[in-house]
């Protein structure tokens, strides 16, 4: 008799967890995955890429029904849910219905964050988080309309290519002096910059929005220096948020995110989380490379074998064609570490490595990222890499002939 | 890349560097430029030509060209008219001689000028301006031969021909890198060893590229030559060896020079002592020279420049005399010369201690001369050699200088107070075709602009007495004129107009031609009187002809004193006691190396011409120095990083090349770095000005000397479309490289300073950074139109595979994105175009793409000359090919 197995979120980390389990032990879990969006899981990431055209919803499921059903998943998809009662082990839904497990893992991901700002709620502010939030983006594209992205983080600059690949005219504004300041160094930074002004997005900096400005509808947005800008259409990239409320509610242990332990396990038995609502030493990942490892390791536990998971090296991939963007460790190069750095802003290449005690300790790619699987190998590997730091940034075609 | 358009004839002339006297055939491009190729039908190289010959095309741009007369103004000099700057020259020696007399002035003359120049220069100053004060960089290079040849021979003739090479059964190379300095004759040599299996024995201090392809390698101890041909005679004699016959019909004083020899000499054993060497190697070698009759032995600058080179010369000449071996087939001593034509100068008697055409200043010849030339005021008695001349410029009794063709100020022992000298002179005159060197730099008065190779037009002999024809195949640049029309218009100037009216080189070579057989009843050796007579055409057809050719006779002779027939007054050669051997300066506890100079394979003399070959520059790109890995160790010297070599004399700062082919307790600088190439590299400043008594040659193989390591901060390189000299740089040595500039340098500024520097040099336009400030590394380069305008590399490490790597995309017409990320790594862009340094000059073949070839398994020179045509034009780097095969079996062994 398999033990029911209840996944509340129905995205890229649910997904890879359904997949885990099914390697290592098929038919031990009678699974059921709860999903708010009405669709089979996507590829979250490849959102800007169905925004900027570049693929179609159909392309970016992640699995065929088929597959689903093969692994014997109950998928609830359209279906959100409203409640968990420990007591009884059972996971109630806005639709009415309840669902019991006998452990439950929560993958409830996060949201966009809409800035307390006046006039948020306007016809036409939108966020850039889901499905539906392409369909209308890509609506207003299609217009050419005037559309103003705020922040130009990773998400702000995918969604900025994405609608002026679709035929808007757009602007992105960003509150701090350079994009990408979490993930990027001045020159990084300064270079990415004319890269996305040559795909025609006007890009302003230390531009902070003080309110948005429209009866019913947006027509413009103001800047701190009084500056206000026309446009149809406001896009808030300014961050997202852990989805933990369901959880909190329940009791289940939740700062910034769903606080778990490194057997993705919460405070309450048989209640795990992970993805981009889990908080694991105090830090919330969002990106999908640590949901895909932190679903190895529960898979594992949801299947008595022992790992555990000790945190991931975060790295950054932007994904707008032809602007290549890695960034990866402590690529500020903080703490007297080393750093090497080659710009040629002609290539529109720029890079620089971090080196501390002869390893490399953190990366940003710029223009040519071919090397970040292998930065990334190093950086995680923590191998010396002395021998080939003459030659580490001109990539590792180079370093191996040199060794040879 | 050399273009030339099919349909315009070649023109055969002559090789200008050494003295093999290669033909060359150049075909002009009509557009300054030409191709050269070996000429079949000269008969020194059959079609070959080494590197440096082979670099000849990339050598004849105008850029750094006298092309205009120019006068001293202050601290410049302006261009002015060939006829104001021909009276400022007349006038300028008349003043002088009114004043002071005709011995205040001097003309100092060159191994580069043909031999009409050298003609019209002697005739003028010995003959009409009445001074012997001339002399030649001939004394630098052959003197002792000179010297040796009229002691011994009555003559300074070189009894052989080049064919004796190919058909002697042993080759003695003394005091000779033929390999790379006499490429082409050494390519003979080893074609006879491959061919009929003649030994060849070297005999050098150093390892040098030719003692790699010895039989036999004897590591002589500096000055231990005198005593190894010493204890050869005795051996000679103590077995039966010696041809008694020849020695008592056609020599006389051989019993004297014997017993000398036995005090030297007297034993295997000793002989070994005295020169350094194992009793097991002198013996062997010996024994080889007892049991073959035709050996030639062929010698060169470790003979020459000695304090006792006259008496090299002739212990060699007597091992050949008391064998009777010489003048036959396979059978001579011969000395290889330097320069193109240090002969034709020879022949002349350009030089101090002779007169004209192979006569001297005894009364009769005097007035035989004073008739031919109707030259009342004609010098008298010997003047001042080189050495001698530039110490009387120094304490003012020479006023007036001449100096043609030549750079004294980088190539005279003691450089430095040579130069000093120069800066006093009330006249000095410059002819040459540079604007700028440093003996011009020391201060000349007057530029002329002389005619170079391939404009010029004459005669030259190469070392066999071989007389070929220069010939133009370039227009003559601006207003460049010969140097025999310079010389015949200021003596006209002067007043001696009807002595020169020479209208051709033509004219000029005739009347040489015509002295020389001036009442020679055969007491001259030099009898070039069948050319006399020569029409223009004639002259201009001048097949390859070696002298002696008397009038009457249409061919020249091969070789002299089968038979006897010295050219000394009783007809017998002379053996003549030679001093005990013993180097003229010691060393000392503060001075405790001794340094040997001389030249590397692929620049020649001063880098005027070689120095701008791009090709040419990439085999030993900077000033360097050698020293055994035991002596490098204790002083910390590590190899690639720097030292500071001094002697009582001067100081240079080169690279440090270890390398187990020096001996223990010597090191070797190359000769051809100066102010005008690199900063503290002029060696010639570091050679004591000790000279030969007989030839007043200097010894420049010998100098105490020290070595100490010096540390810069940083080094890297500089390449440029426009010329650069970061004044942040310690230490630089410019490199030449097509469509630029290069530097390489060494540097005590920190690396910001490298930094501004970049940002200074421009708009910030395309421009490329890598920066590793821990490591010290910063490199940035500028692109315009998709070529390197500049590229800055500096780091803490040489930067030599970079060097080669970043040139060869800074020569790129156009760039590659992959080319141009591959420039600031310091590594080609693909594995197969790394090319490392250039081994091969004649193909562009580097050191990388021959290693590859070996790895595929070429495992034999024949093997990687089919896969790259590297070592098959002048075979000078196949001794680094054996090298490379060697190194890549070793490996495999391990």
């Amino acid at each position: 008799m398999s033990e029911p197995l209840v996944i509340i979120g129905n995205g890229m980390a649910a997904a890879r967890l359904v997949d885990e389990l099914s390697k290592r032990a098929l038919g031990r879990y009678a699974i059921a995955v709860i999903g708010e969006e009405p669709r089979l899981a996507y590829n979250r990431v490849l959102l800007s890429s169905v925004l900027a055209g570049e693929a179609e919803m159909a392309e970016i499921e992640l699995r065929p029904a088929s597959w689903w059903r093969d692994r014997g998943v109950t998928l609830l998809y359209g279906a959100k849910a409203r409640a968990i009662d420990l007591a009884t082990k059972r996971v109630s839904m806005t639709n009415g219905d309840s669902i019991g497990f006998s452990k439950l893992v929560l993958a409830t991901g996060s949201r966009a964050l809409r800035l307390p700002l006046p006039g948020a709620q306007l016809q036409g502010v939108h966020v850039f988080r889901d499905g539906a939030d392409v369909d209308a983006l890509k609506r207003l594209a299609a217009q050419r309309k005037k559309i103003i992205v705020i922040g130009g983080g990773l998400l702000g600059l995918e969604a900025a290519y994405g609608l002026a690949k679709s035929g808007a005219e757009v602007t992105l504004a960003h509150v701090t002096d350079r994009l990408m300041e979490r993930q990027l160094d001045k020159d990084a930074a300064e270079l990415l910059k004319l890269l996305i002004e040559s795909k025609r997005i006007e890009v302003l900096l230390e531009a902070r929005t003080t309110g948005i400005i429209g009866d019913e509808r947006v027509s413009a947005i103001e800047l701190a220096d009084g500056r206000q800008l026309a446009a149809d259409g406001v896009v808030f990239a300014a961050g997202i948020a852990p989805n933990m409320e369901l959880a909190r509610d329940a009791g289940v242990s939740a700062q910034r995110g769903i606080v778990v332990d490194d057997h993705m396990e919460t405070n309450i038995d048989d209640i795990y989380a992970l993805g981009e609502c889990a908080q694991h030493r105090g830090v919330c990942y969002g990106l999908v490379e640590p949901a895909y490892e932190q679903a190895r390791v529960l898979a594992a536990r949801l299947c008595g074998e022992s790992d555990i998971y000790q945190g991931s090296i975060v790295s950054t991939n932007l994904k707008v064609s032809g602007v290549n963007v890695f960034s990866a460790g402590d690529f500020m190069g903080n703490d007297g570490a080393e750093t090497i750095s080659w710009r040629d802003f002609g290539l529109g290449l720029y890079k620089k490595l971090v080196i501390d005690e002869g390893r490399l300790t953190g990366a940003v790619l710029v223009g040519d990222t071919s090397a970040a699987l292998w930065c990334l190998e190093l950086i995680c590997s923590r191998v010396d890499v002395t021998q080939w730091r003459d030659a580490l940034i001109f990539g590792r075609a180079l370093c191996e002939r040199k060794a040879a | 890349m050399q273009r030339v358009d099919p349909r315009s004839a070649s023109v055969a002339t002559i090789c200008p560097y050494c003295g093999v006297g290669c033909g060359v055939l150049a075909t002009p491009d009509g557009c300054g430029g030409a191709a050269v190729a070996g000429d079949p039908d000269h008969p020194a190289n059959h079609g070959r030509l080494c590197s440096k010959g082979s670099a000849l095309h990339e050598t004849l741009s105008l850029d750094g060209r006298l092309l205009h007369p120019m006068l001293r103004a202050g601290e410049t000099l302006r261009r002015t008219t060939w006829d104001e700057a021909l009276d400022h020259v007349a006038q300028g020696f008349a003043r002088i001689i009114d004043t002071h007399g005709p011995q205040a002035v001097a003309f100092y003359l060159s191994g580069q000028l043909l031999t009409e120049d050298y003609y019209a220069a002697n005739k003028l100053i010995k003959g009409f301006i009445g001074s012997p004060n001339v002399d030649t960089n001939s004394r630098l290079c052959m003197a002792s031969t000179v010297a040796g040849h009229k002691r011994a021979l009555g003559a300074d003739v070189v009894p052989g021909c080049y064919e004796d090479l190919d058909c002697a059964d042993l080759i003695v190379l003394v005091g000779s890198n033929a390999a790379w300095c006499h490429p082409i004759l050494f390519q003979r040599m080893l074609r006879n060893k491959q061919e009929r299996g003649a030994k060849i024995v070297v005999i050098d201090p150093r390892r040098t590229a030719t003692a790699e392809e010895a039989d036999l390698f004897l590591p002589i101890a500096p000055g231990g030559d005198v005593a190894l041909f010493c204890g050869l005679l005795v051996h000679l004699v103590a077995n039966g060896a010696t041809c008694d016959d020849y020695i008592t019909r056609h020599t006389e004083g051989f019993t004297q020079a014997l017993d000398a020899a036995r005090e030297i000499a007297p034993t295997i054993a000793a002989t070994a002592a005295v020169a350094g060497l194992r009793e097991v190697d002198v013996a062997a070698f010996f024994d080889l020279f007892v049991a073959t009759a035709k050996t030639v032995t062929a010698f060169s600058q470790g003979v020459n420049q000695s304090a006792q080179g006259t008496d090299k010369v002739d212990a060699i000449v007597h091992c050949h005399l008391a064998t009777g071996r010489i003048g036959a087939p396979g059978a001579a001593p011969f000395s290889l010369t330097g320069q193109p034509n240090a002969m034709g100068g020879r022949e002349v008697g350009g030089l101090a201690n002779q007169l004209a055409a192979h006569m001297g200043f005894s009364s009769a010849e005097v007035d035989r001369v004073r008739r031919f030339w109707n030259a009342p005021r004609i010098a008298t008695h010997e003047g001042f050699k080189a050495v001698q001349m530039f110490e009387a410029i120094a304490r003012g009794e020479i006023k007036a200088l001449w100096v043609m063709g030549t750079n004294p100020a980088v190539s005279l022992p003691q450089a430095d107070d040579a130069r000093a000298a120069l800066a006093k002179l009330d006249f000095f005159v410059v002819s040459d075709n540079v604007l700028s060197n440093d003996t011009i730099s020391a201060g000349a008065h007057v530029l002329l602009p002389a005619q170079a190779w391939g404009e010029k037009s004459g005669t030259v002999t190469n070392s066999e007495r071989r007389i070929s024809r220069q010939r133009a195949f370039l227009p003559s640049p601006g207003e460049a004129q010969p140097d025999w029309r310079i010389v015949s218009d200021v003596a006209t100037r002067m007043g001696f107009g009807d002595a020169f009216h020479f209208q051709s080189a033509a004219d000029v070579f005739r009347e040489h031609a015509a002295l020389s057989a001036f009442e020679n009843d055969g007491a001259r050796s030099f009898d070039i009187g069948g050319l006399a007579t020569l029409s223009d055409e004639a002259y201009d057809a001048l097949h390859p002809t070696l002298w002696p050719i008397r009038a009457g006779e249409t061919n020249g002779r091969e070789r002299f004193f089968g038979e006897g027939g010295y050219f000394t007054a009783n007809g017998k050669a002379r053996f003549t006691a030679p001093e005990p051997p013993s180097l003229k300066a010691a060393t000392t506890a503060a001075f405790p190396f001794r340094l040997n100079t001389g030249r590397i394979r692929d620049q020649w003399h001063t880098m005027t011409r070689t120095g701008k070959s791009p090709r040419l520059a990439r085999h030993s790109p900077c000033p360097f120095v050698e020293i055994h890995p035991a002596d490098a160790a204790p002083l910390g010297l590590i190899d690639g990083d720097f030292a500071r070599v001094s002697t009582r004399h001067g100081e240079c700062i080169l690279a440090v090349a270890i390398t187990d082919r020096q001996k223990r307790g010597q090191l070797f600088a190359p000769i051809h770095w100066s102010d005008e190439t690199a900063s503290f590299a002029r060696v010639g400043a570091l050679v004591a000005a000790i000279t030969d008594p007989h030839s007043g040659q200097p010894a420049a193989k010998a100098t105490p000397a020290r070595i100490d390591a010096v540390a810069f901060k940083s080094r890297g390189f500089l390449l440029s479309r426009a010329p650069l000299r970061p004044p942040i740089a310690a230490l630089g040595a410019k490199v030449a490289i097509a469509g630029g500039h290069a530097l390489l340098f060494a540097s005590d500024s920190a690396l910001p300073l490298w930094l501004d520097y970049a940002a200074s040099l421009g708009d910030g336009g395309d421009t490329a950074e890598y920066q590793d400030a821990a490591r010290g590394i910063y490199r940035a380069a500028r692109f315009r139109e998709q070529r390197v305008d500049f590229c800055l590399f500096v780091g803490r490490e040489d930067a030599q595979s970079a060097f080669d790597t970043a040139a060869a995309l800074f020569e790129k017409e156009q760039l590659s994105t992959e080319q141009r990320k591959a420039l600031l790594s310091g590594r080609s862009p693909d594995g197969a175009a790394e090319d490392g340094p250039i081994v091969c000059a004649c193909f562009g073949v580097g050191a990388a793409a021959i290693d590859a070839a070996i790895a595929n398994g070429a495992r034999s020179v024949a093997a990687i000359g089919e896969t790259l045509r590297a070592g098959t034009n002048c075979g000078s780097c196949i001794p680094e090919l054996k090298r490379a095969i060697a190194a890549a079996r070793a490996c495999c062994e391990e």
